[in-house]
């Protein structure tokens, strides 16, 4: 591969790596500054599937461009946290909803129930 | 190669420590116990970002290993302690 192509694939590396890692921090933001339990599950949410995508993809880009060969292994981890980022959400959900029963209409309402303001 | 990535990759890994910063904050205060467990899930996965950047920068592929079992142990524990509050033992 010549020069040029290596300097554009080393700006996409870098785009990608800023992207994942600004999605990451909101993520976090979220799961900080939104006001119950269940509005805070949707924040981690991003931070999973799209912040980490984003740098395992930079990844695999980075050491398939600077080495001889494919190197598709870090698929294997992007694959494998968008199989379980719904189930252990899910998880949580449920357990949430046991814990706080009253939960289930403030969904619908947007608005933290009495009790739960931190 | 030595250009935009290494420049860029300090500051990726900064935003990423801030993220677990403030993941450790919401582990801290709670206030719910599953506000504690989505903390350690963050947690787990902001480390899984943080070894592939540290991957990246050393320009090898040996903590590859390391962040695809925390990814796998992450899931694991986050499953067993959702298990645990729904109905209080982990394996039916």
């Amino acid at each position: 591969m010549d020069v040029e192509h290596i300097a554009v694939a080393d700006l996409l590396v870098a785009a990608l790596l800023m992207v994942g890692a600004l999605f990451t921090l909101l993520g976090s933001v979220g799961l900080v500054r939104f006001s119950h339990v269940l509005l805070r599950l949707h924040g981690p949410t991003k931070a999973s599937t799209l912040g980490v995508g984003c740098v395992l993809i930079a990844s695999a880009l980075w050491f398939t461009l600077g080495r001889d060969g494919v190197s598709l292994h870090e698929v294997l981890i992007t694959v494998f946290l968008f199989i379980t980022a719904p189930v252990s959400a899910h998880l949580m959900a449920k357990a949430a909803l046991l814990l706080n029963p009253e939960l289930r209409g403030s969904v619908i309402e947007s608005k933290a129930p009495p009790g739960q303001h931190e | 190669m030595n250009g935009w990535t290494q420049t860029v990759l300090p500051v990726a890994a900064a935003a990423v420590v801030l993220a677990m910063l403030l993941a450790a904050w919401r582990l801290l205060r709670g206030p719910t116990p599953v506000d504690r467990i989505l903390a350690m899930d963050t947690l787990y996965l902001d480390t899984v970002a943080l070894l592939v950047m540290v991957g990246i920068g050393a320009d090898t592929a040996v903590y590859f290993e390391g962040a695809l079992i925390i990814a796998l142990l992450g899931f694991v524990g986050t499953v067993a302690l959702s298990k645990y509050l729904l109905n209080g033992k982990v394996i039916d």
